[in-house]
């Protein structure tokens, strides 16, 4: 659907060359087989490109692997030391099954958050992919890593593989020590729970000592200002020690795994700290999960942008172009609703569009973007880029910049489906009543509290039968799924205690709506 | 700045670890499905792994999910027909509305089967295990069949061809030094004594001669040690080691008469692959030999074999007599491990029974190493399996079974090979 533009783009580009474009240096080799000192020279004009561009990164660390290695990379869910469990094999032979058949191709390339920033290219890859694969992955992505607030205060990317490995270490000492089958289950009740183990919002720092005496005095001493003696004539209330019982947790808490870890009754020492590595693990990658369109399309973005930078200059050949374009076209390629290819919104295909149509909103502002985006048209494109890629996430980057020059390229539109109804709804259309409405769905779409399941823990009773409470709280009246008896035995084998969860029904009262054991059934 | 490390080199098998967790996590699923596939192989087709099917409700790994119901917003590009408000008709579960619900697909729908394939060698080990290979330890020792050569150090003594000149020439110098040593101590001793006189500025002739002479005759004796002697003398040492054989020959015994109709031939063929494939782990080298027979005997290939039909009465003894002409012309005991199975539907010519059994008892079971004999009927046994028991308490390498239909078989083949406690190894 862009392609066509991207052409016009293109050729226009190429006419610069032609006609304007100064020096035109020796090109690089567009030989199609690479080998590392064509590797070296590409990364060092795309690093110098990149710098042009202000892209701040960690240093590379580049490793070239085979197809198998790929596929071990792909099973461990992008840990580039993994400890071992049974669903990574799993993954693993899933993986080359669907290789094997060829009903997937592997990716070019994989990108870890860390410092140095791992990349792997594939020995299968043409020189033209590698040049790809490193504007995307080394200077894209890990960009991205770098400069993105969310990675900034979520994620360490200097001790990311210290903590990897001493996981690994720590499980395979377990493993000896305790058994493969009782790791095994501890780590499987985790991963069931793996998705409600990460904060999503800070724990306030420590204080220290000094600081906690300072603030105690800051404190009584405005007590003490308060002080009215007129009040001390009241009588006093009564009715709090009546209550007697204490809420614990006091608020409810929506970290299971950090619950469980701090709190879990019967829990070894060592399967604390199992919980804590899978929750770490679990936080780790929260931040990739809240930016998908954002990292990949800023990725594809680079990989454009830097590599007709260096056609423009004339490093790199014709030849070397068409290839190029023809893979980055079948990435960034958005299939219609009613294709069979369709599976969803390509976040490549969104974040790639986005970021090209806020430089061009930038550059070429039409009236609409000027009402639209007032403070961004025609402003300088590389800082607002910058801005954009630094302090969004999908969710809040839609909402800000998604142009209706670009619901109506993808021509959008929003179904509304009540399941109270027989049919479903068009909400919105790309039209100029349906802008706003359709940016704000399709920013909900990526709102990750919105897609995963609002679960938390509402009463631990300690000093009774040490029943662990938790509540769903459906989102748009969408009830829990069925495998919530699974996991909830798995919650079990952690707390070791009678686990349930409620959920309010219409004339608000808490129904039990599963529970573990099961000992007492009740009708629905 | 970048760093560029090369490690493709590096093991690529970072998972096997994983993929072996997860085989012995589905291990009881797994082997059900190999069970299945044995079914559809030909006897010696071990060459490849198989593929595994697994329901996949059993590996789910699962979170909590939204479910059905509520309401739903979702965004979709492409629009070419929709304006706003327009009502569609639900879609009946899977077009356009499925593949944008993410993980909330109603779970358990979709696809039901996870499958993969799994090496020979795993397949193998899954299908037999806890499974011994009859009589194999008795083998090893008695049957000392095939011997080969190795290295065993040195010895002093052998044929000059096997002489080992460094260790040879090593003792010749370590003999040398030790039978010279207290002369040349002598020697340095006298010649010091001479020098110190010859410094002097007196004469000493007398004891000057003496000196001199004394020298020289020690120096003669120690000339007159020699430079090698046959004690020095090391050879190469070569031992027999034995080396149980690793080729065996599989004889495949069927009736085929009118009353052996397919499905039990079918039987008889699961019957032969799994003793096949069983046998191959264990032995490099395979011969099979089919011999079908009704009233008379005949050698035929695999095909012929099993889907071939014969008609005519049923006398076992020929086929027996068969192989025991073929072992004697092709397959000396002394180098071939014999494995001889016999399938039948019972069926046999009532006067021939004892007749099997003498040659089963004199000629067959002394030189093989298993003997077994499956009875696939659904009917009373007759005379032959009556025979055959009566073998069984005398010959610990016989043993009858009965099948009744297929999934009888790899019980009854368990049943077969099952670890021994050694009991009857005698």
């Amino acid at each position: 659907m862009n392609t066509s533009s991207k052409k016009n783009n293109k050729e226009q580009q190429k006419d610069s060359v032609n006609g304007t474009h100064e020096k035109a240096k020796k090109p690089l080799s567009d030989n199609s087989d690479w080998s590392f000192e064509l590797l070296e020279q590409y990364q060092s004009e795309i690093a110098r490109v990149a710098e042009i561009y202000r892209l701040d990164t960690y240093t590379n660390q580049i490793e070239v692997i085979t197809a198998e290695q790929m596929m071990d990379a792909y099973a461990s869910v992008g840990m580039p030391i993994g400890y071992n469990h049974w669903t990574f094999g799993k993954k693993f032979i899933q993986t080359e099954q669907n290789y094997k058949r060829g009903q997937m191709g592997l990716a070019y390339e994989i990108v870890i958050n860390s410092s140095p920033c791992i990349s792997y290219l594939m020995e299968e890859n043409t020189m033209t992919m590698q040049a790809l694969v490193m504007a995307h992955a080394c200077y894209g992505h890990n960009s991205f890593f770098k400069g993105n607030y969310l990675f900034k205060s979520w994620t360490d990317a200097d001790s990311i593989i210290d903590y990897l490995l001493f996981a690994k270490n720590y499980i395979s000492k377990c493993e000896l020590k305790y058994g493969i089958a009782e790791v095994e289950a501890t780590l499987d009740a985790c991963h069931a729970l793996m998705n409600h183990g990460v904060d999503r919002y800070k724990r306030p720092q420590k204080i220290s000592l000094d600081e906690e005496l300072k603030r105690q005095e800051e404190r009584s001493e405005y007590l003490q200002s308060q002080v009215n003696m007129l009040w001390r004539t009241l009588p006093k209330s009564t009715e709090k020690s009546a209550s007697g019982t204490v809420q614990f947790p006091s608020e409810p808490q929506e970290n299971i795994l950090y619950f469980i870890e701090k709190n879990a009754p019967l829990l070894k020492p060592w399967q604390r700290e199992i919980v804590r590595i899978v929750r770490k693990i679990s936080q780790y990658f929260y931040p990739q999960k809240q930016t998908q369109v954002m990292n990949e399309g800023w990725a594809c973005f680079w990989h454009y942008t830097l590599l007709n930078h260096l056609y423009d200059e004339g490093l790199v050949t014709d030849k070397f172009m068409l290839e190029f374009l023809h893979s980055h076209t079948n990435v960034v390629a958005q299939p219609d609703y009613n294709s069979k290819y369709y599976s969803g919104i390509n976040p490549y295909a969104l974040g790639f569009n986005m970021f090209m149509d806020i430089r061009r909103i930038c550059e070429h502002p039409t009236e609409e973007d000027r009402a639209y985006f007032p403070e961004i048209a025609g402003s300088n494109w590389l800082d607002t880029v910058h801005f954009a890629m630094e302090n969004f996430k999908d969710e809040s980057f839609i909402s800000q910049y998604l142009s209706p020059k670009l619901m109506r390229d993808f021509k959008l539109f929003h179904i509304h489906d009540d399941t109270q109804n027989n049919y479903v709804e068009i909400g919105a259309i790309h039209n100029e009543q349906g802008y706003k409405s359709l940016r704000n769905n399709l920013a909900n779409q990526y709102n990750l509290s919105n897609l995963e399941v609002n679960i938390q823990i509402i009463d631990a009773n300690i000093d009774g039968d040490r029943g662990l409470t938790l509540r769903y709280t459906p989102h748009n009246g969408v009830s829990l799924g069925d495998s919530k008896d699974e996991v909830l035995k798995h919650l079990h084998y952690l707390w070791h205690f009678e686990v349930k969860i409620v959920q309010e029904n219409n004339v608000g009262i808490d129904e039990v709506i599963a529970q573990c054991p099961a000992n007492t059934k009740k009708g629905d | 700045m970048a760093n560029f490390i090369d490690r493709r080199l590096n093991s690529k098998n970072k998972s096997t670890v994983n993929r072996q967790r997860f085989l012995r996590r589905y291990k009881n699923q797994i082997k059900k499905s190999v069970e299945g596939a044995i079914n559809q192989r030909g006897v010696t087709d071990i060459s490849s792994g198989e593929n595994i099917t697994i329901p996949k409700k059993d590996l789910s790994e699962p979170v909590f999910h939204q479910g059905s119901g509520g309401v739903k917003d979702r965004v979709h590009p492409g629009n070419d027909q929709f304006s706003p408000g327009d009502r569609i008709p639900r879609p009946p579960q899977q077009q356009g509305q499925g593949s944008g619900k993410g993980e909330a697909s109603d779970s358990g729908e979709g696809e039901d089967e996870f499958s993969f394939s799994i090496s020979k060698e795993e397949y193998l080990d899954l299908l037999f295990e806890d499974l011994e290979l009859p009589n194999l330890e008795k083998n090893q020792l008695d049957k000392l069949i095939e011997y080969k050569t190795v290295r065993s150090g040195y010895c002093a003594e052998g044929v000059p061809s096997n002489i080992d000149i460094v260790k040879s020439l090593q003792g010749s110098i370590a003999r040398r030094i030790a039978m010279t040593a207290s002369k040349r101590k002598e020697l340095k001793a006298l010649e010091a004594r001479l020098a110190l006189i010859q410094s002097d500025k007196h004469d000493h002739i007398q004891e000057e001669k003496e000196l001199k002479e004394s020298i020289l005759a020690l120096t003669n004796k120690i000339k007159k040690v020699p430079f090698i002697d046959t004690f020095d003398l090391r050879f190469r040492n070569y031992a027999r080691q034995a080396v149980p054989t690793s080729k065996a020959v599989m004889f495949c015994l069927m009736d085929v008469s009118g009353s052996m109709d397919q499905a039990t031939k079918d039987i008889a063929k699961r019957f032969y692959i799994l003793l096949y494939l069983f046998l191959s782990q264990t032995y490099k080298n395979i011969d099979v030999v089919y011999i079908r027979h009704h009233t008379q005997a005949k050698e035929v290939d695999e095909h012929e074999f099993f889907y071939s039909q014969e008609t005519g009465g049923t006398i076992a003894s020929s086929a027996l007599e068969l192989m025991n002409d073929i072992i004697n012309e092709r397959y000396n005991d002394s180098q071939w491990n014999i494995y001889g199975a016999q399938a039948s539907d019972g069926d046999n010519w009532a006067d021939d029974s004892p007749q099997c059994k003498a040659i089963l008892e004199k000629n067959i079971l002394p030189r093989s190493r298993y003997f077994s004999y499956i009875e696939i009927t659904q009917r009373a046994h007759q005379t032959l399996w009556q025979h055959y028991q009566q073998l069984t308490h005398t010959h610990g390498n016989f043993a009858i079974e009965h099948i009744k239909s297929v999934t009888d078989i790899y019980p009854v083949f368990r049943e077969l090979f099952k670890k021994n406690t050694k009991s009857n190894a005698a």
